[in-house]
This record gives structure tokens, C-alpha cells and sequence, in this order.
């Protein structure tokens, strides 16, 4: 969600602030969440662990990082191409969020593959997964608009994100390292 | 206990309807309401109140969202930031092409072609709701000198640096509910906005002198401009932000007052009054912290300043 804020931020000086910017980001963010979803719950089922939950982790950083240094000239490569500003904000958000954002869909499935013990539990797992990060995009949404912005450049909270990403995934390999199998006290971020 | 609670109770929606029928009163005798919308970018408010026409994009009563007009005299400026935005012709010698980014209800491009008939008006305005208000209501004519588009300012502006077209004047008049949009005040805006000015082109900005903007406003203006004046008057909240085109001595500011003030008697500008005003306003030199963080599109918290 706070990538998704940013992501108007990012396309407003070549596709405005108009409505349609807006709905681009919005249509690109959910289907690219979605795959993500299929995706996620597809590699989950083979020979789960908590160091593949924290490479998924370091490829989402990894290709985030992009945005930092190549979005305007993919964005200026987009505008001298297409003129209707509304194809032209969904190609754009298309290019530069599509891929980080599929493999940030993918957090939540795993997870679900990683704390399900028994069949009878299993709603009451995905139940609090979908109440940590639902709450957290939510708290994510609020620091970012009302006190990040205020703070940092927008080039500034990616790479804070990525760095973020990056501990996770950290954190993810030193448990597994330490129960090796299955554990079950690794951190989740939506 | 009870008793009192339901007493208590009684007593406070009593005064409430009270107060709801005092506002209720006060609004409907105080100005009718010709037309009301919500568009996809605000409420479009257009009120009659006596001869006064006024566009309104907010339903808070406060003044700087307003643009209003005469309906007997389309040439009697209501407001002293209309009138204020005429200074800018100071710096400009007979503008063959005028850029107004936020159209309202069209006085200003409509003031432009009343004063420069030659000369094409080009307006931009993100809200087709909003022009065909000013067509409606307020009288805003498009022909062949006068242009409106219906497009976010910021992707016409770059469109336009790739066109042949450059301006003698660029009027910055963009306004949602709140503020400016905050990707029409950074750097990377303003320096696009240069980029379609002619050699001398004089660039200005209708805004306000009220919060924390102030500052980091103007000090972006001056890291894009060479020289920057900040046009204020004592009393009020807008101010118009002049970059000038032509530099002129304070004597040569002085003789074009002289020159162009028969084209602004009927419009009640007080123009050589004005350029005294901006000759003290040169000499004093910046009045704001020129030390204030500088609006980029990496950092434009805007309207998050503006509160504070």
C-alpha cells in the first residue's frame, strides 16, 4: 500500500494527477497482487522452508530497487510513445510495478504454508495473517502519507523499504538456520 | 442521576437544532446557490449573491478558492489578487501568446483577450466540469485566440516543450480544494514551465502568503529563476510571485506604468502604484528564509506544509 501511494507520486509528473492515474495504479497493483496470490500458493507446495520464504523476500528488494534509478526513463521512454495520458499511466505503472509487486503477493500464501499445522487451525492461521497485514498495509498507508512524505524523498522510502525487505529475509534465514525444518516464529510483512 | 442525564440531554439537542436552523437561515438569506456539482475533482459551487457571480470549490466559506465577477461590469475586478495578477504585464511587452494553467471562471484569460485581442490564449484546466461552468455561468468564450484544453497541466506542459509555441506570459492559477497540487509547485515544474517561456518571458503565480509554504515556495521559485518578486500587500493572504521576463531599471519600470495605464483604467488596476510597490519590493530583496527546503517531485509534501 505505502509502494502503491508512492506509485501516484512516481507517475504525476509525466501522467498528472488526473483520475485515470489514479485507476491505473489501482487496476495494475491488484492484478499484480493477484497473480502474486497464485503464484505463491503454487511454489508453497513444493518442499516448503523458511529460507526460500526469505529469498522471496531479497528478490522483491532486489527488484525494487530498480524504481529508484530507472523509472524516469521509463516513464520519458512511455510518454514520447503514447499520448492518451490514461494508456500512458497504465503502461507506465504497468512497467515499473508489475513484477515487484507479483512477488510481494507471493509473502502471503507461504506464509499460510509455513504456520498451518493442522487442518482444523487452518482458518484460524490464514484468519491472523489476514488481520497482520491487512493492519499492516493499513499502518503502512498512514506513515506513509501523513509522515514519510514529510520527511524523506520518495527515493529515500524505497530504498527504506528495500532495506526492510532485505532484514526480513535475514531474520527468515537465521531461524531457519536455527530449527531447520519447519519453523514457526518468523516474522510476516504485508 | 437519571433525570439529570435526560435533562442534560434534552438541553443540548435543543440547542443544536437551534444552531442548525440559525446556520440554515443565515446561509439560505445570505446568497443563493445557481448551480452545484460534484465533479471528479471537487465541488463546483457557482453562487449569485446581488450582481456578484462567484465559482467556489469547496463548501468552506473562506475566500481562496473563489473567483468571482461582476455580472454588470465583467471588467470590475472583485478581487485585489485579480487585479494584482495585471502587474506581471509590467515585464512583458505586447505578448503575442498567453499561457493560463487553471482556467476558474475565465476572468483572467478573458481580462488577457479584452487587453490583447491580437494575442492567442491558451488556457489548461484538469476539470471538463469546470469549463463548462465558465461557459455557462460565467460567460467564458473559446475562438480562434482563445483555447482551452482539458488536461492535468503538468502532461501538457511537457507535451508542449516538444511543440514549436513559447510564451511571452505564463499565469500559474491552479487551484484544487486545498492548495496548489503539489506536482504544479516543484522544481522540475517550474523549470518546464521555463522551458516554454520566449527568451524574455515573464512567468507568475496567483498563491498565498498564510503557513510554512511560504518559504519553501518561494525558495523554489528563486532556484529556477533568476529573479523573484514576491508581490504582497499589507493586509490579505494571496500574493502574486513574479518572475520577471525584462529586466528593467526602476526608472524604465516606471515609464511602462506610465505606458500601459490607459489599457488598465477600466479595469480599476492601480498599475503604477504597483510598480512602486515592486521597485521597494526589489530593493528589500527576498522576505522569506531562504534556507527553507526546496519542493522537488522526489520531495513535494505540499499540502502536509501547508497545515503546519
Amino acid at each position: 500500500m505505502s509502494l502503491e501511494l508512492l506509485g501516484g507520486r512516481i507517475l504525476a509528473p509525466y501522467f498528472g494527477n488526473s483520475i485515470h492515474v489514479w485507476g491505473s495504479i489501482i487496476t495494475v497493483f491488484m492484478a499484480s497482487l493477484s497473480l502474486g496470490y497464485l503464484f505463491g500458493g503454487r511454489i508453497s507446495v513444493v518442499d516448503p522452508s523458511l529460507r526460500k520464504f526469505g529469498i522471496i523476500f531479497i528478490v522483491a528488494a532486489v527488484l525494487l530497487a530498480p524504481l529508484v534509478f530507472f523509472a524516469e526513463p521509463m516513464m520519458l521512454f512511455i510518454f514520447d510513445r503514447i499520448e492518451d495520458p490514461r494508456y500512458g499511466s497504465l503502461m507506465a505503472s504497468a512497467l515499473l510495478f508489475v513484477v515487484p509487486t507479483v512477488i510481494l503477493g507471493m509473502i502471503s500464501p507461504y506464509s499460510v504454508r509455513l504456520l498451518v499445522e493442522r487442518v482444523d487451525t487452518s482458518g484460524q492461521v490464514a484468519g491472523r495473517l489476514y488481520f497482520v497485514s491487512t493492519l499492516g498495509s493499513a499502518l503502512g498507508t498512514l506513515a506513509t502519507s501523513f509522515y514519510l512524505v514529510l520527511w524523506f524523498e520518495i527515493n529515500t522510502i524505497i530504498l527504506q523499504m528495500t532495506v526492510t525487505l532485505v532484514l526480513i529475509s535475514g531474520v527468515a534465514f537465521f531461524a531457519d538456520s536455527k530449527t531447520t525444518g519447519l519453523g514457526r516464529n518468523e516474522t510476516h510483512n504485508g | 442521576m437519571k433525570l439529570t442525564m435526560a435533562n442534560k440531554l434534552a438541553r443540548s439537542s435543543v440547542a443544536i437544532i437551534a444552531a442548525a436552523a440559525l446556520l440554515w437561515l443565515s446561509n439560505a438569506s445570505a446568497d443563493s446557490v445557481i448551480h452545484e456539482e460534484r465533479s471528479l475533482y471537487s465541488a463546483i459551487i457557482v453562487k449569485k449573491i446581488g450582481t456578484t457571480l462567484c465559482l467556489q470549490f469547496t463548501v468552506r466559506e473562506d475566500q481562496r478558492n473563489q473567483s468571482c465577477i461582476n455580472v454588470r461590469n465583467r471588467r470590475d475586478m472583485l478581487f485585489t489578487y485579480t487585479r494584482m495578477s495585471m502587474a506581471g504585464l509590467l515585464f512583458v511587452d505586447d505578448p503575442k501568446n498567453i499561457l493560463v494553467i487553471g482556467l476558474g471562471g475565465g476572468t483572467l484569460p478573458m481580462a488577457f483577450h479584452d487587453l490583447f485581442p491580437e494575442a492567442n490564449i491558451q488556457s489548461v484546466e484538469i476539470d471538463a466540469a469546470v469549463v463548462k461552468v465558465a461557459r455557462e455561468y460565467f460567460g467564458f468564450k473559446e475562438g480562434p485566440r482563445m483555447h482551452v484544453d482539458v488536461q492535468d497541466a503538468r502532461v501538457w506542459t511537457k507535451r508542449a516543450m516538444r511543440k514549436e509555441t513559447r510564451y511571452d506570459l505564463i499565469v500559474l492559477d491552479a487551484f484544487n480544494g486545498d492548495y496548489i497540487p503539489e506536482h504544479l509547485m516543484t522544481k522540475e515544474y517550474l523549470e518546464e514551465s521555463k522551458a516554454i517561456l520566449t527568451p524574455n518571458g515573464t512567468l507568475m503565480a496567483n498563491t498565498f502568503t498564510i503557513s510554512d509554504l511560504y518559504n519553501h515556495e518561494s525558495n523554489t521559485y528563486l532556484a529556477v529563476f533568476d529573479e523573484v518578486l514576491s508581490f504582497q500587500t499589507m493586509q490579505g493572504s494571496n500574493r502574486v510571485i513574479i518572475a520577471p521576463g525584462l529586466q528593467l531599471t526602476d526608472d524604465e519600470l516606471k515609464a511602462r506604468a506610465k505606458k500601459i495605464r490607459p489599457l488598465f483604467k477600466p479595469y480599476s488596476v492601480p498599475i503604477r502604484r504597483y510598480a512602486r510597490d515592486l521597485i521597494r519590493i526589489r530593493k528589500k530583496g527576498p522576505n522569506w528564509d531562504t534556507t527553507a527546503r526546496i519542493l522537488t517531485d522526489q520531495y513535494s509534501p505540499a499540502n502536509l506544509l501547508g497545515t503546519q
